[in-house]
């Protein structure tokens, strides 16, 4: 009986570098076009977003009085002039307001992804790993949250914390970050919970609480490096929705305040000379548009290379 | 797979005295319902069952899929924790633990799972799946640790270089020898296999078994072995249980289960097997059981198994087997069942195969008898064995067929 050859057949593979999970879902991600595509303009976007005070042309609030007196006080119109992508009716250099819109468009992915995490993950955890009737009240409040309006949720919260000092917090900005994700953690923890739900009876699970090892060292090792996949997902997927939420907020007046212009105020700016100087919206609505694109290529080429199921089938 | 295997009746393994002791263990799971999680019932997964485990020895645990034999099996170790009943380990009560004393008892007692896929953390190294119990319980550090895993992995026929190995690298069975790998990290005395080698290809599946059986004799292991494969068990037992519905209904060893079973459901259980033999196949008695298992959360009053009990129909529907839970008694030496009429079906012969009467024979008529006498003389050494290790022995020894 061929008992203990298994080890033994082949010897040559043993040279051979080591694939971790990791590992194989970092090359199909880089072998899908579109992923690597969004990838790449993701990282130009966050580049931009923090380079963008220094390459800038112009301070973004600068007016250039002259320049657009001589141009019969209207726009200035894009690639003809020293400033590239033209000027608004007020003189001030678009492609620099767009560079300061991008930062704030970054920091709405990365704010309020964080706060979706932050009340996402602890509720998600705790209702999985108690059970029982913890579990019924916070998915129960869940719920209650869900079903409340996001806008009307936002636009409230803007309102009544605006004169307070974290209202005023970041140009006004934070405030509308945190609202935005108070309405937003809610389909994280239920993929939090559903995640470990799941992994919570698996059998590596089992067998660590058979060997002894701490619930804390049960959640930290096992639980949530096996969730991580899901989860950056969807905070890939999620960040979209961020960033449109707030270039909706910003088109009717949340958030933003003037000088500062986030690419849904430089929309709404420019809306009212929409058939003189279509420029005013049409770039930074591209903007916005790149970026979404960019994060969803992005998001689903992580789903795709992250997700075992689909494992080996490309 | 028989023909292959180490006898399970070595000699050498010394059985001694009780090392666990299962007393009226009872696991219920509670069905909630409403927003409220109102408990509307319970699922009587493992209800009122008592058996003991001697040190050295493997008890078989057989049965349909969900008549509790998983449960039982995590039970025992605590890793499910009973409604009622007391688990006694070499003496100490798992329930009266504290966590620090129950991490502690962890050490001597591990389990091996049936999935081999699901049972390895597929984002850990082989080394840091099989270091972890090492490093819970400071049993090894640093080079000696490296060292302890490699040495591990050489036990269990794995190759000592394959530490930085993730789980998704191997195929089943030798995944299935990383978790043997890992439960005898902490060498434990006591192990439960629960169904280690059901998922497995047939080909590995002995490959798998002979793994436990060495290692059994090489470090005097008790095992709890859990399987739906009557042969599988009574290969490598030196008891079996049969659970049906969350009860105990036969407990004995392997030659009073096989050839005289003592419990109308054992000899139904039996008669599902298939023999590799024409003739004794077509000449055995066999009955087919009808209907689907009760639901544990609403089992049938008195005997569970009355509902499609044939012997209940043959003898009439007696009403004791209706209104009266029977207990598991004990019905030959060593050997119990739970049936109000054990002794109507001891007499039966529903179910048993007849293979050792009815040899097929290869080869010259000289080299067959030859062959036949080795294996005859073999039975009757094991059947001393089996004698020596249950006392007195029962009248249901296979030396009838002899």
């Amino acid at each position: 009986m061929p008992n203990r050859t298994e080890a033994l057949e082949k010897p040559a593979v043993a040279v051979r570098r080591s694939a971790s999970l990791w590992g194989d879902a970092w090359r199909r991600l880089i072998r899908n076009r579109l992923a690597v595509v969004g990838g790449v303009l993701v990282v130009t976007f966050f580049s931009l977003a923090i380079l963008g005070p220094f390459i800038a042309p112009y301070e973004y609030q600068a007016q250039h009085l002259q320049e657009i007196l001589a141009n019969n006080n209207r726009p200035i119109a894009p690639f003809g002039s020293e400033f590239f992508l033209g000027t608004d009716n007020l003189g001030r250099d678009l492609l620099s307001r767009l560079l300061d819109g991008a930062q704030i468009s970054m920091t709405v992915a990365l704010v309020v992804q964080a706060v979706v995490l932050l009340i996402g993950l602890p509720i998600g955890a705790a209702a999985a790993w108690f059970g029982g009737r913890v579990d019924t009240y916070l998915m129960r409040f869940t719920d209650v949250i869900y079903a409340f309006p996001d806008l009307l949720f936002i636009i409230l919260l803007s309102v009544a914390f605006r004169e307070t000092f974290f209202g005023k917090a970041m140009n006004g900005l934070l405030l509308v970050f945190v609202a935005i994700g108070l309405t937003a953690w809610v389909g994280m923890a239920r993929l939090v919970r559903g995640q470990l739900l799941s992994l919570k009876e698996t059998e590596f699970v089992e067998a660590a609480r058979a060997i002894g090892v701490s619930d804390f060292r049960i959640v930290t090792r096992h639980l949530l490096p096996n969730a991580m996949g899901p989860m950056i997902v969807a905070v890939t997927l999620g960040i979209p929705g961020a960033i449109l939420a707030e270039a909706t907020l910003a088109f009717i007046g949340i958030g933003a305040q003037a000088p500062r212009a986030s690419w849904g105020s430089l929309v709404a700016n420019g809306q009212p000379f929409l058939r003189s100087s279509p420029h005013l919206v049409i770039f930074p609505a591209l903007a916005v548009a790149t970026a979404l694109i960019s994060f969803t290529f992005l998001g689903d080429g992580l789903r795709d290379a992250l997700d075992p199921k689909l494992k080996g089938k490309q | 797979m028989t023909a292959a295997a180490t006898d399970p009746a070595t000699p050498a393994r010394q059985i001694g005295e009780t090392l666990i002791d299962v007393d009226r263990l009872k696991v219920h799971f509670p069905i909630l319902s409403g927003i409220f999680q109102r408990e509307s019932g319970r699922v009587r997964a493992v209800d009122d069952i008592s058996f003991e485990i001697r040190k050295g020895e493997t008890l078989g645990l057989v049965g349909e899929s969900g008549c509790g034999k998983s449960t039982t099996g995590r039970a025992v170790i605590r890793l499910r924790n009973p409604t009622a009943g007391t688990v006694r380990f070499d003496g100490h009560d798992l329930m009266d633990l504290s966590r620090g004393e129950l991490r502690k008892m962890r050490r001597r007692m591990q389990i091996i799972f049936q999935d081999p896929y699901s049972s390895l953390n597929p984002r850990m190294t082989v080394g840091s799946i099989i270091s972890e119990p090492l490093e819970t319980h400071d049993l090894a550090a640093g080079k000696a640790r490296i060292e302890r895993v490699r040495e591990l992995l050489a036990l269990v026929g794995l190759n000592p270089n394959y530490t930085d190995r993730y789980p998704h690298e191997f195929s089943g069975g030798q995944r299935q020898r990383i978790g043997v790998a890992r439960a005898l990290a902490v060498e434990p005395e006591f192990i439960v296999c629960d169904e280690p080698i059901s998922a497995l290809d047939v080909s590995i599946q002995a490959q798998v078994l002979n793994l436990l059986v060495e290692l059994r004799e090489k470090f005097g292991l008790t095992y709890l072995f859990i399987a739906h494969d009557l042969s599988v068990v009574r290969h490598i037992s030196d008891r079996v249980a049969v659970m049906y519905l969350g009860k105990l209904v036969e407990l004995g060893p392997p030659s009073a289960i096989y050839d005289a079973p003592g419990h109308p459901y054992t000899r139904a259980l039996l008669s599902a097997v298939p023999i590799p033999d024409p003739k004794a196949e077509r000449r055995r008695k066999r009955v087919i059981l009808t209907g689907d298992v009760p639901s544990p959360a609403n089992p049938p009053d008195g005997c569970r198994f009355h509902p499609r009990c044939w012997l209940y129909e043959r003898l009439g529907r007696p009403e004791q087997c209706r209104t009266e839970d029977p207990e598991l008694r004990t019905v030959a030496t060593d050997h119990r069942a739970a049936c109000h009429f054990a002794e109507e079906a001891l007499q039966s012969d529903i179910g048993v195969a007849h293979m050792a009467t009815d040899k097929v024979r290869h080869g010259t008529p000289q080299s067959a008898t030859a062959g036949l006498a080795a294996e005859h003389a073999a039975e009757a050494s094991a059947a001393a064995a089996a004698l020596d290790d249950s006392g007195t022995g029962s009248p249901n020894e296979p030396s009838a067929e002899v």
